[in-house]
């Protein structure tokens, strides 16, 4: 039953503004800037790119700042936001082997064609305080070498494809159009594309305890990092009134691909077999979790009995969005007064009913309170 | 191929208009003997494009997700369409780059216009090598500890 019930809204008002001003923090301090967000907190701006399902370095920043620097929240905005847009059609497939490379490294492979190129990377970084960072009001500059890295670089899976010891990545007949799962309602067992879009817009948190969970033994597979490689790709579209591609602009793109142990069969010689991740920025850690569960979840496909999570697409799926997830947990605050009072009003029964048959015969009974 | 040729250098011209910010494209414009009347056909847009991907790098296509991205249409008096694409949700921007990829269509390659969008595409190709550059300094060179006797 449903019993309507009015009030609030002079309090829902004064919650508005009392958020506004716990936004703000102490006014004695400068308001930060969304370009400020947007240039210094790159790393968050891409987690709510990649969660939010959409790139746009500005309005993700936006999204942080109005959420007090809660990415989930954000990514909520960021979502929200793009229900209200039209879109103009899908771009071609990016080309990643052309990537312009900020960062590319290989744990397989020592000497690879293009080197092991570290860039922007805290891997290396003492986790000590730098507490220069204080005083603000810093200009490092970068070195820079006498060459340019070469133009392309080949993806590590290519070199050992090349050998026919990696179980070949290629389009299925016809090179048809993805799934997508904002359009179209998802079924199981979910095809490779869908699965990839879901974890590309899966909660990186969630995406690394599975991975680690594989990894830990919940899924058996301990990979190389084949390759990890970021840096800016162009996004290509062709317009129905040209008919032509036309260069949009450059997003950054972080690649995982994973190399993980054998697969063979009767007609096929052992083969190294891939995990593949894929995100909007640098997001490295997303990336690579992506990668293992994406392996993971080629259980079936390689006739692996599928016994723990990180292994069933129908989990993973269906937990690892964390909009979806937020909401579902979190509308546990909105008022369940109705049914909290069906609820008492079982137990208060069912404890008379229990206090009546325990009761020795001739006592009178306590009538339940209402 | 030859008649390829004006294909291929407007679409180096989306591609350098999309990568510019709009001081930038209004640079361009400003070399412009005189900007003629046009009709904006469609009016700046900001919609989404869905990014995709191929698993593996090469393999199946997937769907990534969206970017923002802005698109305008004009039409110059003599009939020259313009159009500009790119991603983000620059709409001034989008009109004026419009226009540009009219006039630019109607200007011989040798004109003032091309000159700058000749010099935008070097302080772009610029600003490449230097991220290049600066992620080649952080190239680990290997060396090998030899130990004992050979």
């Amino acid at each position: 039953m449903y019993v309507a019930v009015k009030g609030g809204e002079a309090a829902i008002l004064a919650t508005h503004d009392l958020l506004a001003e716990a936004r703000r923090g102490d006014p004695a301090v400068p308001e930060i800037e969304v370009a400020q967000i947007r240039e210094q907190l790159g790393l968050a701006v891409a987690r709510v790119m990649n969660e939010g399902s959409l790139h746009d370095p500005d309005l993700a920043a936006l999204a942080l700042k109005q959420a007090q620097g809660d990415a989930i929240e954000a990514a909520f905005l960021i979502r929200a936001f793009r229900t209200t847009l039209p879109r103009f059609g899908s771009s071609v497939p990016v080309d990643t082997a052309r990537m312009a490379i900020r960062r590319r490294i290989s744990a397989a492979y020592k000497d690879l064609p293009g080197g092991q190129v570290l860039g922007p990377t805290y891997d290396y970084t003492h986790r000590l305080f730098d507490f220069a960072l204080m005083d603000g009001e810093s200009r490092p500059e970068a070195p820079q070498a006498a060459a340019t890295l070469a133009q392309t670089m080949p993806r590590v899976p290519d070199i050992l494809g090349a050998e026919g010891l990696m179980e070949p990545e290629t389009p299925p007949q016809g090179d048809p159009a993805p799934f997508d799962l904002t359009r179209q309602p998802v079924s199981f067992p979910a095809d490779r594309d869908v699965r990839l879009q879901a974890m590309a817009r899966g909660d990186e948190g969630f995406l690394l305890g599975l991975g680690y969970s594989v990894q830990r033994g919940f899924g058996g597979n301990h990979p190389f990092a084949g390759e990890i490689r970021m840096g800016e790709v162009s996004v290509e579209f062709v317009p129905e009134e040209l008919g032509f591609a036309v260069d949009l602009g450059e997003i950054t793109l972080t690649e995982c691909q994973m190399v993980n142990q054998f697969s063979g069969s009767k007609d096929v010689p052992p083969q190294f077999t891939r995990g593949y991740g894929l995100a909007f920025g640098h997001s490295e850690r997303k990336a690579m979790s992506m990668a293992l569960v994406d392996r993971a979840l080629k259980a079936r496909e390689f006739g692996e009995a599928a016994d723990y999570p990180a292994q069933q697409d129908e989990f993973v799926l269906y937990h690892s969005d964390n909009v979806e997830a937020a909401g579902f947990v979190e509308h546990l605050k909105l008022p369940h007064y109705v049914d909290f009072q069906g609820e008492l009003e079982l137990i208060r029964r069912i404890r008379a009913e229990r206090e009546a048959r325990l009761a020795p015969e001739g006592t009178p009974i306590q009538e339940a309170a209402e | 191929m030859q008649s390829n040729q004006p294909m291929a250098r407007r679409q180096g011209h989306f591609a350098i208009l999309a990568r510019a910010a709009l001081a930038e494209v209004e640079a361009v414009l400003a070399d412009a003997p005189a900007i003629p009347p046009f009709t904006v056909l469609k009016q700046p847009e900001t919609g989404t494009i869905m990014v995709e991907g191929r698993a593996g790098g090469g393999g199946r296509r997937f769907n990534l997700g969206e970017a923002t991205m802005t698109r305008c249409a004009i039409r110059l008096e003599d009939g020259t369409l313009g159009f500009s694409y790119a991603l983000g949700r620059d709409m001034a921007k989008a009109r004026k780059a419009a226009v540009l990829d009219a006039l630019l269509q109607n200007e011989p390659p040798e004109g003032p216009m091309h000159r700058a969008m000749h010099r935008l595409a070097e302080h772009q190709k610029q600003a490449r090598e230097e991220a290049s550059r600066k992620a080649a300094a952080t190239k680990v060179e290997f060396f090998t500890m030899v130990r004992g006797e050979g």
